[in-house]
């Protein structure tokens, strides 16, 4: 199988403090693969590494062996090949939905605009979002900027696609519409990493978990043997502090 | 109902040219407020951007630059660009042209200050989400953190030029013919006819500001309205 994302010793700090260490991950064409771990572990600096939006201070990240490096000429083209969604959304709220999700394939991909919005509208009925195509960010709800936040990472036709806690922000009726989005993308095949809290939806959609703490990969399985048999205390502690039941 | 224009003032408006002249005096103030309102615009929003890209040199010279603004007063600037120079640097500067670079060095510095604080109160996730899509440095700008700086900057920045054009009566202070002057003029040339051409003149100085501050301020109510309906 093909490797399309490698990290080797990758090696954080933030002024002089390591938040990841020695962080080796190897993510295959196709392969889902989900992060969990405590608040603060790491997760989300993790994912901003893949993608040159931190600097690392040792180790490198790969995208198809191109090393990204954050400063360098060709890192927005290696851009183009991650998409990212933030758990805030980040839509742009002064423009509709339709160019929000075309903007970068006019702007970055130079494509031809009718074609853009052709795709994109066929997207956004997927998520049966068409009818908002002119509706503004702030006219929508969370859950449904969520999906179109999506679809905006979707339309460049990324090779891997990275989800940074998408629903910590949804109120709990909405976490479900977008999570089932993202599980009809591992169905297709797509590459996927993803952080999330959710444990059940962690279970279903990934091929492999990394159980991530103080920084440093602490366990690496399969997610039925994770969750069943977790290999560590660490990991059987952050898994209990997600059961309410009386001990 | 000439009696009643004469207790209040009024009379002296309609005598001889002197509402033309006020008017004149307007266009004065009007043509200098416009054009330093113009420039301190383009090369407050460039400042401003520039003041975000984080380079160190550039933000050291923009401090400074913006600390003499705040602390000298626009009356010791104006005094010291129009006699200072034109008299150290045998500079031929015109009283015009004078207020124009004093209100254009003030105005670009305030502007400036205003665009780096707009965009600064847009999220950095704004940024880091176009960069993430791809979009370089210009196209993230122009697309995404300009449209919505100028949304913020707007109120912002009415509220700077409608302050600019009134700060414009300060040039009657180095001899340029302009409403107040104009104003006080007439004042003074019907002091013995009419004793009350004070209030009258007066009056009608502040109608003359208001009618073109009023629009401005309206114009951009409309606008800030229009622009919250867009999201
Ligand atoms: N810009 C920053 N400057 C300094 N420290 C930071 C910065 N961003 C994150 N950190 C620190 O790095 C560590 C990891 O943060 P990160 O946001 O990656 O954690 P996380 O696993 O995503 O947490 P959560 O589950 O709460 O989102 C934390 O200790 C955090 O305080
Ligand atoms: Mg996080």
């Amino acid at each position: 199988m093909n490797e399309i994302l490698v990290t080797e010793h990758l090696h954080k700090e933030y002024e002089g403090m390591t938040v990841l260490e020695d962080i080796n991950l190897t993510v295959k064409k196709g392969e889902v693969v989900v992060i969990v771990g405590p608040s603060g572990c790491g997760k989300s600096t993790f994912l901003r590494c893949l993608n040159g939006l931190e600097t690392i201070q040792d180790g490198r990240v790969l995208l198809d062996n191109e090393v990204i490096n954050p400063g360098r000429k060709n890192l927005t083209k290696v851009r183009e090949k991650i998409g990212m969604v933030f758990q805030s959304y980040e839509l742009f709220p002064h423009k509709t939905i339709l160019q929000n999700v075309t903007l970068a394939p006019i702007k970055v991909q130079k494509r031809d605009k009718a074609e853009a919005q052709k795709e994109a509208l066929a997207l956004l009925a997927r998520i049966g979002l068409e009818g908002k195509k002119d509706s503004y960010p702030r006219q929508l709800s969370g859950g449904q900027k969520q999906r179109v936040a999506i679809v905006r990472a979707l339309m460049m036709h990324p090779e891997i696609l990275l989800f940074d806690e998408v629903t910590a922000a949804l109120d709990p009726e909405m976490v479900r519409e977008v999570l089932e989005v993202i599980l009809a993308l591992a169905k297709e095949g797509r590459t996927m990493v993803i952080v999330t809290h959710e444990m059940a939806f962690a279970r279903a959609v990934a091929d492999r978990i990394i159980f991530l703490d103080g920084g440093q990969i602490i366990e690496e399985a399969a997610p039925d043997a994770f969750f069943t048999h977790p290999q560590t205390g660490r990991a059987k502690k952050f898994l209990e502090s997600f059961s309410y039941e009386k001990k | 109902m000439n009696t009643l224009l004469q207790q209040f003032g009024f009379d002296v408006l309609f005598k001889g040219t002197n509402m033309l002249r006020l008017l004149g005096g307007l266009g004065v103030a009007l043509k200098i407020s416009i054009l330093s309102v113009s420039i301190s615009i383009v090369l407050g929003i460039l400042l401003g951007i520039l003041m975000t890209l984080g380079n160190p040199l550039i933000n050291a010279i923009a401090r400074v630059y913006l600390e003499i603004v705040r602390f000298m007063p626009q009356m010791v600037l104006l005094f010291l660009v129009y006699f200072g120079a034109t008299k150290a640097f045998g500079l031929n500067l015109s009283a015009q042209t004078a207020s124009i670079a004093v209100f254009s060095f003030w105005g670009t510095a305030e502007m400036a200050d205003l665009v780096r604080g707009s965009l600064n109160s847009i999220s950095r996730l704004q940024y880091e989400t176009a960069q993430a899509l791809g979009l370089n440095r210009a196209q993230t700008y122009l697309y995404v953190l300009i449209p919505q700086m100028v949304r913020r900057l707007l109120p912002l920045s009415i509220n700077l030029v409608t302050r600019m054009i009134k700060t414009t009566s300060l040039v009657m202070m180095i001899g340029i013919v302009e409403v107040l002057k104009v104003g006080q003029q007439i004042i003074e040339a019907n002091r013995k006819a009419s004793p009350n051409a004070a209030f009258g003149v007066f009056a009608t100085v502040f109608f003359l500001y208001f009618i073109v501050c009023f629009p401005i301020s309206m114009l951009s109510g409309y606008l800030e309205k229009r622009w919250e309906n867009k999201g």
